[in-house]
């Protein structure tokens, strides 16, 4: 019994992280009805800039704080730069104009940083609480409350800001939103650059799990993936559930299905997206007729 | 005419890609009146509010006041204290209809004013205050045309645009809804253009009317005017009387 709770704190540890990304491409979907599959690679990039803060003798919270300002800006950036002048193409231009975006930014990656793999510090202290057998290390808990807290904030930016509810107007009627005078244009690059922060968090929590490389989110981003379709595409708390369900299905699938181990984990969120698109394509917080009642 | 008009509108053309819908439309609107704009389907109503609010490109002289109205920004022409209640309402259907309301004035900045205005709405349309927590998709068809002219009033307009209100509303709510507007016309000195097909009722309530025929004025006057003459009503706007 110890080990399967374990093996959900596990869980729960990965699925905060996918969490985080998965709500990054959820914002920005809502927003702009974009899936941007580069937004593993921005992260991976905005890491990279974290580390290199470290590496010149920036402490780490500080080089953090740096980095998130960073991404936001990148974020904001790239929409005015890249998306702008795309807005309202036919969906399939909008995936290739990401997905070259994706192999852009890696590619920036590896002629600034090389594709060598590199440490990245754990911002949390390594050691364990033991809770009745159960393993709690500082760093799962670190990554779960990492991820709560960035909730929290959105949360509490949607639900009782100004300009978070103008966010939310814009995502459902852009062209309404402009006639009561809301710069949409603005509101759509703040979009990108929440996104683009949120997905830094991710980055800079998975970074000491793996090995820091350009390539380091590419798994990330398919559990992302799977974690958004499972959430709904459209729901940043189906985002966040969907996360955490994937985390913990992968944990558990790795631990105790003898054939898939640690080898075909990466299975699971495959199985996810084909399961979720056949038997529930909105997902399980997918935009129904009427959204909060 | 009036020796100040209020809105200045001359020779405006404007359209859709290629296709050219309005064909120098040309009328004043004085101060706190109500104007209607009337005309069959497909006469370039809804066409006229969208250039008026800098929806779509347009031709011609547009002034709010003496001033320009900018081109292609509606954003801008809403701070100019303009509100477009568009067609189909525009309601943020996810959003509560309180939310709705407040969006109605993102570009004010007097918190504790904007909390009494969402009062007077309320007052003026008591079935909101009810539903002020209810996402406003789950509304019916004439509580979101409510909340949609809430919505505008929360914005402190200088002038309204009313893109057919009585769409799909039952005529004794259509009433009520047009009694709304002249109060706030009276109370409140809001000058107001109201699109409608339904001319008989329309006339009742505006103070002048221009009617609108594939892109041109065919006809304006006093409403008084047009409704009591029976020829003209008959032939402009197939009215028995
Ligand atoms: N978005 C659009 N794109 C292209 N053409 C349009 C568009 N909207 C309207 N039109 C065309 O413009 C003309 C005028 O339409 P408009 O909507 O202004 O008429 P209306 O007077 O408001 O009619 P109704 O009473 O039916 O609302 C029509 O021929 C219509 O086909
Ligand atoms: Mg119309």
């Amino acid at each position: 019994m110890a080990d399967f709770i374990q093996q959900l704190v596990e869980g729960l540890g990965a699925g905060a992280i996918y969490a985080s990304l998965a709500l990054a491409l959820v914002l920005i979907y809502r927003f702009t009805g974009i899936v941007n599959f580069a937004q593993g690679e921005m992260a991976m990039f905005a890491t990279f800039i974290a580390w290199q803060l470290v590496q010149a003798g920036v402490p780490f919270w500080l080089a953090l704080g740096a980095t998130l300002a960073i991404a936001f800006g990148g974020g904001m950036l790239i929409e005015r730069v890249v998306i702008r002048p795309v807005e309202g193409a036919p969906e399939l231009a909008l995936v290739i104009v990401t997905l070259g975006l994706f192999i852009l930014v890696n590619a920036a990656a590896g002629w600034i940083w090389s594709f060598l793999i590199k440490d990245f510090p754990s911002p949390f202290p390594g050691g364990a609480l033991d809770a009745g057998g159960v393993h709690l290390s500082y760093s799962t808990l670190g990554v779960l409350g990492v991820v709560a807290v960035v909730m929290g904030l959105l949360y509490i930016l949607f639900r009782y800001t100004k300009i978070g509810l103008a966010m939310r107007a814009v995502a459902s009627n852009p062209a309404s939103a402009r006639l009561l005078g809301i710069r949409v244009s603005g509101v759509l690059a703040l979009g990108w650059g929440l996104a683009a922060l949120v997905g830094a968090v991710s980055g800079v929590l998975v970074a000491p799990v793996l090995f820091l490389e350009p390539t380091m989110m590419g798994g990330v981003l398919i559990y992302a993936f799977a974690a958004a379709t499972l959430g709904g595409f459209d729901s940043p708390v189906g985002a966040v559930v969907g996360g955490l369900v994937v985390g913990i299905a992968e944990t558990l699938a790795g631990a105790y299905v003898g054939v898939i181990g640690s080898d075909l984990k990466i299975g699971v969120p495959l199985a996810v997206i084909i399961g979720v698109l056949l038997f529930r394509p909105q997902g399980l917080f997918g935009r129904a007729a009427v959204e909060r009642a | 005419m009036s020796a100040h008009a209020f809105l200045t509108v001359e020779d405006l053309h404007a359209g859709y890609g290629a296709g050219k819908v309005l064909h120098g439309i040309g009328f004043d609107v004085a101060e706190g009146e109500i104007c209607a704009v009337l005309g069959p389907n497909g006469a370039g109503k809804t066409t006229l509010l969208r250039a008026l609010c800098g929806m779509i490109r347009t031709e011609g002289v547009l002034r709010l006041d003496g001033v320009a109205l900018p081109r292609r920004r509606p954003e801008s022409v809403a701070r100019m204290g303009v509100a477009h209640v568009p067609e189909g309402r525009g309601t943020f259907a996810p959003l509560s209809v309180a939310e709705n309301l407040r969006l109605g004035a993102y570009t004010r900045r007097d918190r504790a004013a904007v909390a009494e205005d969402i009062e007077r709405v309320y007052d003026y349309f008591p079935v909101l205050r009810e539903r002020r927590a209810q996402a406003a998709g789950s509304l019916s068809g004439g509580e979101q045309q409510m909340v949609a002219i809430g919505r505008a009033l929360m914005s402190r307009p200088r002038l309204i645009l009313l893109d057919e209100p009585s769409l799909g509303l039952a005529p004794l709510v259509t009433r009520e809804l047009f009694q709304i507007v002249r109060a706030v016309n009276e109370r409140e000195r809001t000058t107001v253009i109201l699109v409608e097909q339904n001319a008989h009722l329309t006339l009742e309530f505006a103070h002048r009317a221009h009617v609108l025929e594939t892109g041109r004025v065919v006809l304006s006057g006093a409403a008084a005017d047009i409704r009591a003459d029976a020829q003209v009503a008959r032939a402009y706007l197939g009215i028995e009387g």
